[in-house]
């Protein structure tokens, strides 16, 4: 703080609240995950798999190996009767670039739990079609948006863009913007869809 | 709930291997529904395979309203993107606004005032009502009774003239706020609420009187497009055509959010799992949602409308997943934020999406005029499927 008038230099005043900046976002973060079912699968899976919780919500990151085999027990042996949901986060400055995600839920355990795993770009997923037959158009999607393969799925094509289309809108490299040119002018007969 | 009685069962009826297409004979016929089709509300296609007028297997072909919402999420400030989800179900879009609203401040970690929430209540119940009501008329005009639709749509009206007076807009009505609710309620809105719980009971007992106990209607319905339990679960298959299954669950209850678990109300069920069922149990919904509105109305609390929340949202790193209880079933948003103000990522978990995934085993062996039937009882909406 420069008190003294007398000063002629102006000192550089905003730099005070800078370093404060950094030090705000102490938000929530992940925590260990304790509960009967995540020491079930911790005592299973050993390192390949990490039972969190953040803000109450509870989820597995898995290693991609453990994938369908975990989600068949799950099903099987813990009642996840319910695929609620299947997604994908893109994240193309990892190495690994997509988070896949289950989100399951359990009628009789009245209880919501996500599972994670990490794939690189190209690389493919096991269908859950057979453990939850909902997948099918969840994985429809994924692939439609992202492009990630699930292999043993039965009629793996996209959902929600046409089938000729190239490209895969949600991931983070596709533009706001972005269409597929040839698509529009050939199917629509204009010159741009923008 | 016999949900876990059987899954293996579950799964071998559910005949996964669709692409299988034997070449046409002269009793097979495929034959294109939609996506012109008054039936199909809005633009869906189905692709039947038809012996004579017998349903073999249909393929659903969407997309055709697909516009990228979740794309336009992640280019969008959490504020910005808040209209948005009010477009994809946009005869419910009170619940869309709640869903996206709550998971937004779940990633906060800030609760909206106890005072918003009973506003929040009060308006979702609403919509929930008038959704129904829209389902019910165009349902009942699908398979030929061209009367609910009149009294039905009459009576939606007033639901929308108090989103209208309270909001300035009826359908697409940005009711909520990140927080809380924007707007106060304005002068008279808890007597006219009242007034208008007091004017459709015995309105939903006309619908009843028209319908019920119908012989066409009954006809129609009964038996038509059923599925079993176990199946709904394996389907993913929730809301009103999962209850009529005979599955008890509803997420106000199981999982409460705003401030449901303040109310009493029953969790309608059906025993068939037919289109009459799914009938009966959306009549009983209307009804359940007048005891949880009379409820809220009568102990709105004094208090702030919002939460104390930065003009600038920018939650803190991290993912969330909220799902509330739309009119027609599970409603979920997934949300990573990276710490800026744009959501990093926004998955909606849209219920018309994964309940339509239902209509093939539901309409096989059927006519098709029932596929008509199946269609308006699972009661989806196009801009939701194809978001």
């Amino acid at each position: 703080m420069t008190e003294e008038p007398k000063s002629s230099l102006p000192p550089p005043a905003p730099a005070p609240p800078k370093p404060a900046a950094p030090a705000k976002p102490a938000g929530p973060v992940p925590v260990p995950w304790t509960s009967a079912l995540a020491e079930k699968y911790q005592a299973r899976h050993g390192s390949s798999l990490e039972a969190l919780t953040y803000l109450g919500q509870n989820y597995f990151v898995v290693d991609r190996s453990l994938i369908p085999g975990m989600l068949q027990l799950l099903r099987d042996e813990d009642q996840f009767d319910y695929c609620v949901d299947i997604t994908a986060v893109h994240y193309p400055k990892r190495e690994k670039q997509f988070d896949v995600l289950w989100v399951l839920y359990s009628f009789v355990r009245n209880e919501r739990i996500r599972v994670k795993t990490q794939i690189a770009d190209g690389e493919s997923l096991p269908s859950v079609v057979r453990i939850w037959p909902t997948a099918n158009w969840l994985e429809r999607e994924v692939y439609d948006m992202f492009g990630i393969k699930f292999d043993g799925h039965p009629d793996l094509k996209r959902i929600l863009l046409p089938d000729g289309w190239k490209g895969h809108p949600l991931r983070k490299d596709y533009s706001i913007l972005q269409q597929d040119q040839e698509w529009v002018q050939i199917n629509l007969g204009i010159e741009s869809g923008q | 709930m016999n949900a876990q009685a059987d899954p293996e069962n579950a799964l071998t009826n559910l005949d996964l291997e669709t692409s299988e297409r034997p070449h046409l004979d002269s009793n097979e016929l495929i034959i294109n529904m939609g996506p012109q089709h008054p039936a199909t509300h809005g633009v869906l296609r189905v692709i039947l395979r038809l012996d004579g007028e017998k349903v073999l297997g249909t393929e659903c072909v969407i997309g055709y309203l697909h516009r990228g919402v979740e794309k336009i999420g992640e280019n969008r400030t959490y504020t910005m993107f808040n209209p948005y989800v009010d477009r994809m179900d946009y005869v419910a879009a009170v619940s869309n606004g709640l869903g996206y609203c709550q998971t937004v401040e779940k990633l906060l970690n800030v609760e909206a005032p106890p005072r918003a929430n009973y506003v929040r209540v009060i308006l979702t119940e609403l919509n929930r009502i008038a959704s129904h009501q829209l389902w019910l008329g165009t349902h009942a005009l699908d398979i030929g009774a061209m009367t609910p639709l009149f009294y039905t749509f009459r009576d939606r009206e007033e639901i929308l003239k108090i989103f209208e007076k309270y909001c300035g807009a009826r359908l697409t009505t940005h009711a909520f706020r990140i927080g809380g609710c924007q707007y106060e309620t304005y002068r008279g809105f808890e007597k006219e609420v009242k007034n208008y719980l007091q004017y459709l009971a015995p309105h939903i007992d006309e619908y009843e009187e028209l319908l019920t106990t119908n012989r066409i209607w009954l006809e129609r319905t009964k038996k038509v497009g059923v599925i079993s339990a176990a199946d709904a679960i394996a389907l993913g298959v929730t809301g009103p055509v999962l209850r009529a299954s005979g599955v008890k669950w509803d997420i106000r209850k199981a999982q409460p959010y705003a401030n449901y678990s303040a109310f009493d109300f029953d969790i309608p069920t059906g025993e068939n799992g037919d289109t009459y069922d799914r009938y009966l149990v959306r009549m009983a919904e209307m009804r359940q949602s007048l005891r949880i509105i009379e409820q809220a109305v009568n102990g709105i609390p004094e208090g702030p409308i919002m939460a104390k929340v930065p003009k600038v949202i920018k939650p803190p790193v991290g993912e969330v997943y909220h799902s509330i209880e739309a009119p027609k079933g599970e409603l979920g948003y997934f949300i990573v934020s990276d710490g800026s103000t744009q959501p990093y990522r926004v998955r909606v978990r849209p219920p018309s999406f994964v309940n339509l995934q239902a209509l093939d085993i539901m309409v096989r062996g059927l006519l098709v005029a029932d596929v008509v039937a199946v269609i308006g009882t699972l009661d989806i909406v196009l801009g939701e499927v194809d978001r």
